[in-house]
């Protein structure tokens, strides 16, 4: 990939921001998502909740059913590969997906190596956990960060304490001397190069969004306030009572994340949240798939 | 006399548009809601991001009747890639239309998905060669007699201007040169308003 190609990836980016990203599994719910203001969707069989209830391993999702979803509708489509899962990815690309998100949510391919995503030419999305994790990923080549969050679980606290973890390390590496910069570097695994950016800019290369857990338009906009530059909102949506319009009250409260008294109307009458399991009670932890 | 640019912050790459704004010595704020409508503002930019959801968000947040009232009536306006989209009389591989303030006929996503993005250079009016990166970017297929062409790609107009509005299919914003955006503010500056 050269540069300019990078520099396109990392610009798609640029026009999500301030959206929100929705998990659909089926053509129907990718068009519901469109019509309530998804700025893309994530097509994957089965929403974390349901691939963290019926447990076993999983993969990318059927190709035909991507093609059904890139059909559907005129926002870009994004899919999932496992961490290290290069062959996936590759396909996805073959069938010329917008955005490939190497995701914990799936089972890990390797467990050591992620992909070099720098060979590849349609952009990726990585999550993280903190500044290192996301620098190395930015290293790979990936074009966007999230959150890792703990996804399928509806609760926002892992979503929180990263974003939380990732900025206060942004703040700190900008505070900075520069010659400070290279243990910094060595702490951290990355790049001095990367990590000067983070220096003179106080912020990531590329554009970073929430993810994992994030249910309500109230969840919504704490993840907007705490910096994040857009959602991703997976199980929320379709395992709610009302997805059509909880995805619609999702979308404003982040156009208008500092507007208490509007999200206060759009929190109200949204039926039932997804149920939730707090993150602590789980056996399976995502977030710590891929370092 | 100053000017203040208002900034349409709804969804997409509008950050960026206040930061060439920022870096072009202009004020500016942001229209996120009604209530944000009632500043006074000179001029107002439209940025990239997904053209429904900007387009979606216009309506239900109560911004479109009184925005596309205000540009008919001259509020001079900057529009990249979805904000051309939402300018145009008609979209040709889309029922919906938005505004419908500047006489072009566009197509959506024309150059296919995010591997069909690209980045090249041409001549943009009285300027010379500009940077031009286009991202899952509309084309302009047709465009009435009041517009006027300002830059092209493979035969086809990417920039255009019809009186106060002027759209471009790429995004300037993205890139570090603002030429194209100072070319827009030394002209609201210099009459009042375009055209």
């Amino acid at each position: 990939m050269d540069q300019k190609q990078a520099e396109l990836n990392r610009n798609l980016a640029q026009m999500l921001k301030g959206g929100v990203i929705m998990d659909v599994t089926t053509p129907e719910q990718a068009k519901i998502a469109e019509d309530a203001g998804a700025c893309a969707v994530m097509a994957l069989e089965r929403i974390p909740a349901d691939i963290r209830a019926a447990g076993g391993v999983s993969r990318m999702s059927d190709p035909e059913m991507i093609k059904g979803i890139q059909a559907a509708v005129s926002i870009p489509v994004m899919a999932k590969c496992r961490i290290g899962h290069f062959a996936e990815a590759q396909i996805l690309q073959a069938i010329e997906i917008d955005y490939i998100d190497e995701s914990e949510v799936l089972s890990p391919a390797d467990d050591l190596y992620h992909i070099d995503k720098t060979v590849f030419k349609v952009p990726f999305v990585c999550g993280a956990r903190d500044l290192g994790e996301a620098l190395r990923r930015i290293q790979e080549g990936a074009a966007m960060i999230r959150t890792k969050g703990e996804p399928g679980t509806g609760d926002v606290i892992q979503a929180v304490r990263h974003m939380r973890r990732m900025n206060a390390e942004i703040r700190r590496i900008a505070n900075l001397r520069e010659d400070e910069l290279f243990e910094a570097a060595k702490e951290l695994g990355v790049s001095i190069d990367l990590l000067r950016f983070v220096h003179e800019n106080g912020k990531l290369p590329v554009v970073n969004f929430a993810a994992g857990g994030i249910a309500t338009p109230a969840d919504a906009s704490l993840m907007m306030q705490l910096g994040a530059e857009g959602v991703f909102v997976g199980s929320g949506i379709f395992k709610s009572g009302d997805p059509a319009k909880r995805a619609n009250a999702i979308v404003k409260a982040v156009t208008n994340y500092q507007d208490a008294a509007m999200i206060a109307d759009l929190s109200s009458g949204l039926g039932e949240a997804m149920v939730g399991i707090n993150a602590d009670e789980i056996k399976l932890i995502m977030e710590e798939r891929g370092k | 006399m100053t000017h203040r640019i208002a900034v349409l912050a709804l969804q997409g790459d509008f950050a960026e548009h206040e930061n060439a704004l920022r870096q072009c010595g202009s004020e500016f704020m942001e229209i996120r809601q009604r209530a944000d409508l009632q500043k006074s503002f000179d001029a107002l930019v439209i940025p990239g991001g997904e053209s429904t959801v900007i387009g979606k968000l216009l309506r239900e947040l109560e911004l479109f009747t009184e925005l596309q009232a205000r540009i008919q009536a001259g509020l001079p306006v900057f529009a990249t890639c979805a904000g051309l989209i939402l300018l145009a009389d008609r979209i040709e591989n889309d029922s919906a239309a938005y505004f419908r303030t500047l006489d072009v006929t566009v197509r959506r996503n024309a150059y296919g998905r995010q591997l069909g993005s690209f980045h090249t250079e041409g001549d943009f009016a009285t300027l010379g060669r500009v940077p031009m990166s286009f991202i899952r970017a509309p084309s302009i297929e047709r465009v009435g007699n009041g517009v006027t062409v300002l830059s092209e790609f493979d035969g086809k107009p990417t920039a255009v201007m019809q009186g106060n509005q002027l759209a471009l299919a790429y995004h300037p914003e993205l890139l570090a040169d603002h030429r194209v955006l100072a070319w827009f503010l030394e002209r609201i500056a210099s009459r009042g308003k375009m055209g």
